[in-house]
């Protein structure tokens, strides 16, 4: 029954929690990879694109609830996902049109296009600031829980409760299937396997007749669509807030590049990496052992091996051993 | 001259901007945006040493000018006495646990081939000498942490005179430098750039977090100054005599002798903040003198072009027989120990360490702004891009008020489009700085005031 209980405990503080948040994460490290793969910079300018994404997002929400457009138990956001991811690949493509694209064509070196990419970091920033404004913003509704810790206690009679929140099932849920839709479009469809080419040898795919703007432009149409679906389950699971999202850049960041850059299936795995080690080296376990060991053995100190303030701390060591030992990454990168 | 025309017209345009915010706002306004320039400045400096020198990208500014910022702290604050018989001790050993710990690591790199059952073991030492050291610190760290928590609960400083914070900022930052430099230079350019963009908020995780040595979140305020306060100076004979000497035309215009005396008592009042900042641009100046002066030196002097020479074309460098890895850590340890004195600087001209406020935007992506804005390669461009990117980052939100009325002036005021514009001008900075710097890396990537380099 300890041992039951002890499970549970780490389900309902670690598993779950980890990997919802390693599914945000898995979606903001594929669009950096494809980014980088595909138009060869590091784009700083990821998390606040989530954040703009995010915003429409909230934008449509806001409208659909005062029209009195509800999806019941699902929350509203999940409807206005589709709008908002409409709006940011129209922003994306402006973007790349009146300023990446300059660079593309001039064949700037990727550092430039780093840096130009600093600069749009600054506008979407301003762009969402100036909209929504600074301050934290809730936007779920409907269904809270699906399962709820007294419930679950209740159903079984274990002394830990499970809580599950809709939220989170329905991130992985929809992680699941968009990043299965992307390897299929990737790996089987024409247009994928032309991306593909266009990634692995840019003059040999010139060759072959691949056009460069349409793989740039569906680039940026995935790119549009990660980054919405990405910021906006973030944002419904925690709440949205745009200083945050500039600052999940760099777990993101940390995920891509510890998943092998440019490798879309190492960066998804990446993201559950950085999850799973931030949240199991700052998780408090003295509880756990409290179930686990017997009486006369159990610790007196909270057995955490990092406070939690460490948190991002620790995805950023990850990615620095990451990046000294294997500095292709964990599953070897520039295979997109 | 005609050589350095721009550079001169460049200069006057951004004094007579400065000039015009103190006629028109204050002058209190204008030195303190003149000061911050000047930091800003040195700040540029330093990454302009690493970029337009070398072409190494740091995106860990934030967490160098956060050590010499943290220098500060140590160098000024007294030490807690009873902090230090709590749990000093244990610190120590603790410092020479991790002493310990590097030179045997130092040791084993050095005296074995590389293998697994090497690398293995550093790591084991490593895991092993954490546990220890938190094992030893543990309690003590409690208990300096303990110590009258409301106005100290850290060790303190060293009590000296906070200019010398200046010099051990630099070697701080040089330390971090040293072992970031030794750990990610032979990274890619732009792994460097997201490497040295992670290292450095793990540096503030841990200034933030440390509460025994920095205090964290609590802040350190009411640091020492070099400079004197404004109440000493408002009680001076000669302070007052002075204002009463400058402002002599405007008081014998006035008659009864009661009047006059309030208004001297204003004058005072406002002459003695100006003054004190005053003292402050004559030091940073000094700074930002010397910087320049040595690294003009530098950049004209063979090792200046040895350094483009590894910029522009690594490979041929190397072949003719320069050591570029060694060069490059040392020109990273170089710029960085620039940014670290500014860090240090701009503690002691507010006179409190806040470690929440070191944020990438404000301390990294900012002074990139400046260097590529000012013009990388040409120091006089870099100060221009301080100069000109902090007045912009000051002056923004005036400026963007002043548009919003002029294109809203149709609407009525309680138009709800018009006040939440208006709510909302402080973001336009940030439209204004990205705005700025795609406009230049397009339109004039080299920057303002380009790199000229001729041979003489």
């Amino acid at each position: 029954m300890d041992f039951l209980n002890a499970i549970i405990l780490l389900l309902n503080y670690i598993f779950v929690p980890a990997l919802a948040y390693g599914s945000q994460l898995a979606l903001g490290a594929i669009f950096v990879t494809l980014i980088y793969g595909i138009l060869r910079f590091a784009n700083f300018a990821t998390g606040d694109m989530m954040a703009l994404g995010t915003m429409v997002t909230i934008l449509f929400t806001w409208y659909f609830q005062s029209i009195g457009i509800s999806l019941g138990v699902l929350p509203t956001a999940l409807f206005a996902i589709p709008f908002a991811i409409v709006l940011t690949i129209g922003y994306m493509l402006l973007v790349d049109k009146f300023v990446f694209r300059y660079y593309r064509v001039n064949k700037s070196p990727p550092v430039q296009l780093a840096m130009v990419s600093i600069g749009v970091m600054f506008v979407t920033q301003a762009v969402v600031r100036i909209i929504i404004g600074p301050s934290d913003r809730r936007f779920f509704d409907g269904e809270k829980f699906i399962i709820k810790a007294g419930e679950f206690k209740e159903m079984t009679g274990l002394n830990e409760g499970l809580a599950i929140k809709s939220s989170q099932v329905i991130t992985i849920l929809v992680t699941v299937i968009l990043v299965s839709i992307l390897f299929w479009f990737l790996n089987k469809t024409k247009t994928g396997k032309s991306m593909r080419a266009y990634s692995d040898n840019e003059d040999l795919a010139l060759l072959s007749g691949i056009d460069p703007k349409k793989v740039v432009m569906i680039t940026w149409i995935i790119a549009g669509i990660l980054a919405t679906i990405g910021g906006a389950l973030y944002g419904l699971d925690k709440s949205f807030k745009p200083f945050t999202y500039f600052n999940n850049m760099l777990p993101i960041f940390a995920a891509a590049i510890v998943g092998g850059i440019g490798n879309p299936f190492g960066a998804f795995l990446g993201g559950y990496v950085i999850a799973f080690s931030e949240i199991f080296l700052t998780y408090a376990y003295k509880k756990f052992f409290m179930y686990v060991l017997p009486e006369s053995m159990e610790p007196e100190t909270l057995v955490q091996l990092l406070s939690t303030d460490y948190k991002f701390a620790v995805s950023f060591s990850i990615l620095v051993i990451v990046l000294l030992y294997r500095p292709n990454g964990i599953f070897k990168g520039k295979v997109l | 001259m005609r050589k350095h025309l721009n550079v001169i017209v460049a200069y006057t345009i951004m004094m007579a901007l400065i000039i015009l915010v103190g006629i028109f706002q204050s002058w209190n306004v204008a030195l303190s945006i003149f000061n911050m320039c000047l930091i800003s400045a040195v700040m540029t400096m330093g990454a302009n040493i690493q970029w337009g020198y070398a072409g190494l990208i740091n995106f860990g500014l934030m967490g160098y000018a956060a050590l010499g910022g943290l220098a500060a702290v140590l160098i000024s604050v007294d030490p807690v006495q009873e902090a230090w018989a709590a749990g000093g001790f244990n610190i120590l050993i603790c410092l020479f646990i991790i002493v310990v710990m590097v030179s045997v690591i130092r040791f084993i790199l050095k005296n074995f081939e590389k293998s697994k059952i090497r690398t293995y073991g550093i790591a084991v030492i490593i895991i092993a000498g954490i546990v220890i050291l938190r094992i030893t610190s543990e309690t003590s760290i409690e208990a300096i942490e303990g110590v009258n928590p409301a106005t100290t609960g850290f060790l303190g400083g060293l009590g000296l005179p906070i200019v010398f914070s200046w010099i051990v900022g630099a070697f701080f930052a040089a330390g971090l430098a040293f072992v970031v430099g030794k750990v990610a230079l032979g990274l890619r350019a732009d792994y460097l750039a997201i490497a040295t963009l992670l290292i450095s908020e793990i540096v503030i995780a841990i200034i933030k977090h440390e509460d025994w040595l920095t205090r964290g979140v609590k802040n350190v305020i009411g640091l020492d100054r070099p400079v004197p306060y404004e109440v000493e100076l408002q009680t001076k004979e000669w302070f007052i005599n002075l204002v009463a000497k400058f402002n002599s035309g405007k008081l014998d215009l006035i008659s009864s002798i009661a009047d006059k005396q309030t208004v001297l008592n204003q004058l005072v009042i406002e002459g003695s903040s100006v003054f004190v900042k005053l003292c402050y641009s004559g030091l940073f100046l000094i700074v930002v003198l010397a910087l320049l002066i040595v690294t003009q030196k530098a950049l004209y002097s063979p090792w200046g072009r040895m350094m483009r020479a590894i910029r522009d074309n690594e490979e041929a460098a190397n072949a003719m027989g320069k050591n570029v890895v060694k060069q490059h850590l040392l020109i990273f340890i170089l710029g960085s120990a620039i940014v670290g004195i500014a860090g240090a600087m701009l503690v002691t001209q507010d006179g409190l360490f806040t470690p929440g406020s070191y944020r990438p935007m404000r301390y990294t992506f900012l002074i990139w702004v400046m260097v590529i804005v000012g013009g990388s390669g040409n120091n006089f461009g870099a100060i221009l891009g301080g100069f000109a990117v902090w007045f912009l980052w000051i002056e923004a939100a005036p400026i963007a008020l002043f548009l919003i009325n002029l294109f809203t002036a149709g609407l009525p005021e309680t138009h709800e489009l018009k006040i939440h514009l208006i709510e909302s001008v402080p973001y336009f900075r940030y439209l204004m700085m990205g705005m700025g710097l795609l406009l230049i890396m397009r339109y004039r990537p080299k920057g303002i005031l380009p790199e000229k380099i001729e041979i003489k």
